[in-house]
């Protein structure tokens, strides 16, 4: 087993986790956001580590370079870097309609308060 | 942080050079880093910055509340209608090689327009969301 | 050879401040922590050869999603999150969850492998001849532009879609009810 090739797995994996953590254990619905945006910028990691080349370069074609890194997934996590902040403001702006509505955003008394209200 | 001399100066000088950045950026996308995306946010957060400074209805006088909308729908409007353009044109749907006079002149124009859109739409999403955000307040002021 | 031990400080950089969020309650300080976890993680792609992906990872990371958390923490008014109480459920579900995904990543190529899948499909094609059939250097922008424009096209639709949602959900009326909508 190759302990020094799959040290970037280790790291998207290892943040995946804290990320996943965050999100199940709990608590604050603002922190479950935190939780979920590094979550999902562990994914980046594991999508452009395979893609790197030691002793290459940017992928921008120039003269007198000749290994590029990958840029195929550099395209794919572009979009999904953008998709993600739209995510975030989506479920931010619940997030201050819940507050409104039940005057708090801590998931055991939102459900506290809805097993009254049934 | 109106009345905070230093802030307003540094943000005076700062602003412009920021709105020149980010269409550097999105123009010089194709020969280095960059392009619609990182162009839109930019010019968000050189607008942000000024509405944190100088305070949201100064902001909402400098970019109006229906500039942004429009921006929001523009972009992805002029996305698709490059893809309607390559069908008119004679092609098949974001074909970009029937926009100019010989294929490599068509996808230059083919990917201008549609980094523009892109960063108009991206801009303008992100400048609404902060717009909202700030203008919403704990007590009742009526602004639609 | 500097590149590899400074990635590898950079992941131990970014481990350590999410670790540092699941502790810590204030939210104001989760918030600053996430800003420099997105700072951290835009310069560890940097560092891999990712310019325009590290780009958009500090102006949308550090900078939009910091505004906006800020911005709902306004609205919102609690600052202090309740203590964890008991959270072993979820610690050895996360735990169980690393275990198992540590033990499917070996099959994945090691790093910096010439010969893995993914430079040898279609990306060979792409770096050769973009510059020739597309006329810009940059191949990522090629790519994200002329060959994957469609996705491109989805992904702008996605954003306008989030900001209609964000505008149905926080727009307010002229006549201002109770309870909103």
């Amino acid at each position: 087993m190759s302990l020094a090739g799959h040290f970037g797995y280790w790291a998207t994996v290892f943040l995946m986790m804290a990320g996943l953590f965050i999100v199940i254990s709990r608590g604050n619905l603002v922190k479950k956001l935190v939780g979920l945006s590094i979550f999902q910028s562990s994914v980046y990691l594991l999508y452009i580590v395979p893609g790197k080349l030691v002793g290459g370069t940017v992928p921008i074609v120039g003269a007198g370079f000749t290994v590029y890194s990958n840029p195929l997934p550099h395209v794919l996590i572009l979009t999904a870097i953008v998709v993600g902040v739209a995510t975030l403001a989506l479920g931010l702006a619940i997030v201050v309609r819940i507050r409104e509505a039940y005057g708090t955003i801590e998931e055991d008394d939102l459900l506290a308060a809805d097993a009254r209200a049934d | 942080m109106r009345t905070d001399v230093i802030l307003r100066v540094v943000a005076k000088l700062l602003i412009p050079f920021a709105l020149m950045f980010a269409l550097y950026v999105q123009f010089h996308g194709d020969f280095g880093p960059g392009g619609g995306f990182q162009a839109g946010v930019i010019v968000a957060a050189a607008v942000i910055f000024y509405g944190v400074i100088y305070g949201l209805p100064a902001a909402r006088r400098a970019v109006p509340d229906r500039a942004v909308e429009l921006m929001v729908a523009l972009g992805v409007l002029v996305y698709a209608g490059v893809g309607v353009a390559g069908i008119v044109l004679g092609g098949n749907y974001l074909d970009y090689f029937v926009l100019g006079s010989d294929p490599v002149h068509g996808q230059h124009r083919g990917i201008f327009w549609v980094e523009a859109g892109v960063a108009v739409t991206v801009s303008g999403v992100m400048l609404k969301v902060f717009y909202l955000f700030a203008g919403r307040g704990r007590d009742p002021e009526d602004e639609a | 050879m500097i590149e590899t031990p400074g990635i590898v400080a950079l992941f131990v950089m970014l481990a350590a401040v999410a670790v540092a969020v699941a502790r810590q309650r204030n939210l104001f300080g989760v918030v600053v922590l996430t800003g420099t976890y997105s700072f951290l993680m835009a310069t560890a792609l940097a560092a891999l050869d990712a310019a325009d992906v590290a780009m958009t990872e500090a102006a949308v990371g550090a900078g939009i999603s910091t505004v906006l958390f800020l911005g709902a923490l306004n609205l919102v008014g609690s600052l202090e999150s309740k203590p964890m109480e008991r959270p072993w459920i979820p610690l050895a579900l996360s735990l169980l969850t690393g275990l198992l995904l540590v033990y499917g990543t070996y099959g994945l190529p090691a790093f910096s492998d010439p010969h893995a899948p993914i430079h040898t499909h279609v990306v060979p094609r792409y770096l050769e001849q973009g510059l020739a059939e597309t006329g810009v250097p940059n191949i990522v922008t090629a790519v994200l532009a002329s060959y994957r424009g469609y996705d491109t096209l989805g992904e702008t639709t996605v954003v306008f879609t989030a900001g209609i949602g964000v505008i149905t959900l926080l727009r307010r009326r002229r006549r201002r009810e109770e309870g909103g909508a």
